[in-house]
């Protein structure tokens, strides 16, 4: 056997099977259960926006990638419909479906290409096209039903109203208003921990987000009241996105440090402003504002908790 | 309790065509090139001439630089060409060239030589003499490790048997066959350097070579053999330092900065086997493997054996997409078959596409895993970003210089981004700014 031709490259040889559609497709199957459930609780309609969602956020990604003549398979990658269907997650079941669309639209136009596609944006794209849905139809972004889509309140709204809240146990397993996403915590859990036992995200976020929240909201008392201590850690844990939000959006990879510390410092900030909001702010849930902002300084973050490498050791000749 | 290291991958090991093959002999070839440079250091002078007849373990190139290890003929033979050759290091290297003339004739000055007659000092002499250098790919001069800096006390000697490589088990066959050598290399070792305690660390994957080593040191108490989680990768020298003995090296420092000197396996084994026998170093095994090959294996080759001559006595089944030189994790992809074995090369491996795919770069999305797997602990993606847009500073501070080039961050690079090939870029520039400065 004569050799003609060798191809020539630089180490390493060998790669994993690693990318970021295979990790992409891992994060939609871990939203999946908490996907279906909503369907179920709620009705057909819901897997319409679902499905308008993602579909939308991959074909505006492909429409753009062609205005600015790139390669379009990058719409493909499974980003685009990882943020089109965590924009529907983060729609009530009242909305109309056209608040998804223009909602995925927006994420992908105004949250990612703009700022230059996969790996550019500052911001969590589904939460900053949440964030302009809010305040542009805050009624509509508020039109929580319950089964049948009748008309409900949150139970964060009730808590806040100082009204009769769901049990912990339908909390836990999703009976309740809410996002379509939010609902069941059970079942992002079961998501969430896949992700983290694949590594595909840190569990430093989702830990210590949620463990500053379920403190503070513990320890701080809520507007109106004195006692400390006295809080309903919880309530607040398996209330409102915070579940959705600190295992699937605060995580997002571009969005959140690179930095182990960093992490840490994300979830704590993350988890501060959360229960500011909920006890004392003009709004029952605080998770997107917190993660938005702490999108915002998460360039700061990495700076400042750069770690030791290997060769920082002192006392050696 | 395995020990290891922070950070680090676990690629597919593939070590299971040849790990349990015994050594096997590889004829010697028609003609051997034979690099001047061989090592990392100065390039050798040669001391044979063109038409010069040869003996089978002569000194053929020697050199006065303070870091250099002289070569020896392979074969014995007459020397036909002294001419740059193609070098598995990528460039062209003077090379002596020797027709084998079949005879192995020895050179009069080949001698066995008894360890406990000679002094630490002979013992330093004979090691550069027999032109022992790492051989576990790093090619440092091992003559040149055993002496600390003023200072510094040694206190312990490693042997690095974890060989974490995917495909190579040429260190796993050396420390299973030849176990009471490995033992005797590192006592000579030890002797030079008057360190009272041994250690070799080998990963768990390699039970029978665990064994073979416990029988060969039996009941002695001044050499461990530390058990090491099977993980890539363990046998750098700085992260067996630190799953070993739990030290680091610091910055710029190399291990005999803190007392340590490490030495592969194959080097202790060859510099008992030239102790025994005389001989200096003139053959190496090496791993032959890659779907492209007929008969995978280990081999005992002479130095200077083409890698052509290998693969045509091994077989092809079909013309490789790559060919390197060691291991498929930091090995060196060749341009051509007729680069010589030299003593730092461990494998051979001709591999098809599908072992090891090309894969497009795209952007990076910031997931930080080869942040999470450095076991330097630095920054990978942010040193190739610095690096690609020749912003040498901010590579440096992200850690540029302490790279060692594993190629764990590029492994786990869900975007298939260089990083390896974009930090060594940012690592020259570095030294080229440097040199200017």
């Amino acid at each position: 056997m004569e050799i003609k031709k060798l191809a020539v490259s630089s180490s390493p040889h060998l790669h994993s099977q690693n990318s970021v559609r295979r990790a992409m497709l891992w994060v939609l199957a871990a939203l999946a259960p908490a996907s279906l459930f909503a369907v179920y609780y709620y009705g057909f309609y819901v897997l319409v926006l679902l499905v308008a969602g993602p579909v939308v956020a991959v074909a505006s990604e492909a429409l753009i990638l062609r205005l600015r003549r790139k390669p379009i398979t990058a719409a493909f990658d499974g980003s685009a419909a990882v943020t089109g269907l965590l924009l529907a997650l983060n729609v009530p079941a009242g909305a109309s479906w056209w608040l998804v669309v223009i909602g995925a639209l927006l994420a992908i136009g105004i949250g990612k290409q703009v700022f230059g596609g996969i790996g550019h944006n500052p911001f969590n794209p589904a939460l900053a096209a949440r964030a302009i849905l809010v305040v542009s139809w805050p009624e509509r972004m508020t039109r929580w039903v319950g089964p049948g889509l009748v008309s409900s309140a949150t139970p964060l709204a009730e808590y806040r109203a100082g009204n009769l809240v769901p049990s912990n146990f339908d909390l836990f397993f999703g009976f309740r208003p809410g996002s379509l996403g939010e609902m069941s915590v059970f079942l992002l859990l079961v998501g969430g921990i896949t992700l983290i036992y694949l590594e595909i995200i840190d569990w430093k976020i989702p830990v210590s987000f949620i463990g500053t929240v379920a403190f503070l909201t513990w320890v701080l008392p809520r507007e109106g009241q004195t006692a400390f201590f006295a809080g309903d850690p919880i309530f607040h844990v398996l209330s409102g996105g915070l579940i959705l939000g600190a295992f699937f959006m605060a995580t997002d990879w571009t969005t959140s440090p690179i930095t182990k510390r960093g992490r840490v410092v994300m979830g704590v900030g993350a988890g501060i402003i959360t229960a500011i909001i909920r006890l004392y702010g003009g709004l029952p849930e605080g998770v997107t504002f917190a993660i938005l902002i702490m999108n915002a300084c998460t360039p700061l973050i990495d700076r400042y908790t750069l770690g030791k490498s290997y060769g920082s050791v002192r006392g050696a000749a | 309790m395995a020990r290891t290291f922070v950070g680090g991958v676990h690629p597919p090991y593939r070590k299971g065509k040849t790990c349990f093959l015994p050594i096997e002999r590889l004829s010697a070839p028609k003609t051997v090139v034979i690099p001047l440079l061989q090592h990392i250091g100065g390039i050798n002078a040669p001391l044979v001439a063109v038409g010069e007849r040869v003996f089978f373990g002569q000194k053929i190139g020697d050199s006065d630089a303070p870091i250099a290890c002289p070569v020896h003929a392979s074969v014995s033979g007459r020397v036909i060409a002294l001419e740059k050759r193609a070098h598995p290091n990528g460039r062209e290297v003077l090379s002596v060239v020797i027709e084998n003339d079949y005879a192995d004739e020895v050179h009069p000055s080949v001698e066995p030589k008894n360890m406990d007659d000679m002094s630490p000092a002979d013992l330093l002499q004979w090691i550069r003499e027999a032109g022992i250098v790492g051989m576990g790919g790093g090619g440092f001069p091992t003559h040149a490790k055993l002496t600390p800096p003023a200072g510094v006390t040694l206190d312990a000697v490693l042997l690095n048997g974890a060989e974490c490589e995917p495909y190579l088990t040429t260190d796993h066959r050396v420390m299973v066959e030849w176990a009471e050598d490995v033992v005797l290399g590192l006592r000579c070792l030890m002797k030079v350097t008057g360190v009272k305690q041994g250690y070799i660390g080998v990963e768990v994957n390699k039970q029978d070579a665990v064994a073979e080593l416990r029988r060969a040191v039996a009941s002695a108490r001044d050499i461990q053999i530390v058990p090491l989680a099977v993980k890539y990768p363990q046998g750098a020298e700085q992260q067996l330092i630190q799953a070993c003995l739990n030290r680091r090296v610091p910055k710029g420092r190399r291990p005999v900065h803190i007392g340590v000197v490490v030495n592969n396996v194959h080097t202790a084994q060859s510099i008992a086997h030239s102790l025994r026998t005389g001989l200096p170093c003139v053959e190496r095994v090496v791993t032959v493997d890659g779907a492209s090959v007929e008969r995978p294996g280990n081999v005992l080759v002479r130095i200077g054996t083409s890698f052509a001559d290998v693969l045509t006595e091994r077989g092809l089944t079909s013309e490789p997409y790559k060919l390197l030189s060691g291991g498929p994790m930091m090995g060196i992809a060749m341009h051509t078959p007729a680069v010589p074995v030299c003593k730092c090369t461990s494998g051979i491996l001709a591999l098809s596409r599908a072992e090891s795919p090309a894969t497009e770069a795209m952007t990076c999305v910031r997931c930080a895993w080869c942040i999470d797997v450095c076991p330097m602990l630095i920054y990978p993606t942010l040193i190739a970003q610095y690096g690609e847009r020749g912003r040498t500073e901010e590579a440096e501070k992200y850690g540029a210089l302490e790279c060692h080039e594993c190629g764990a961050c590029t492994y786990v690079c869900p975007s298939h981004i260089p990083l390896v090939q974009w930090i060594r870029l940012a690592k020259s520039d570095i030294y080229a700014r440097r040199n200017r400065g």
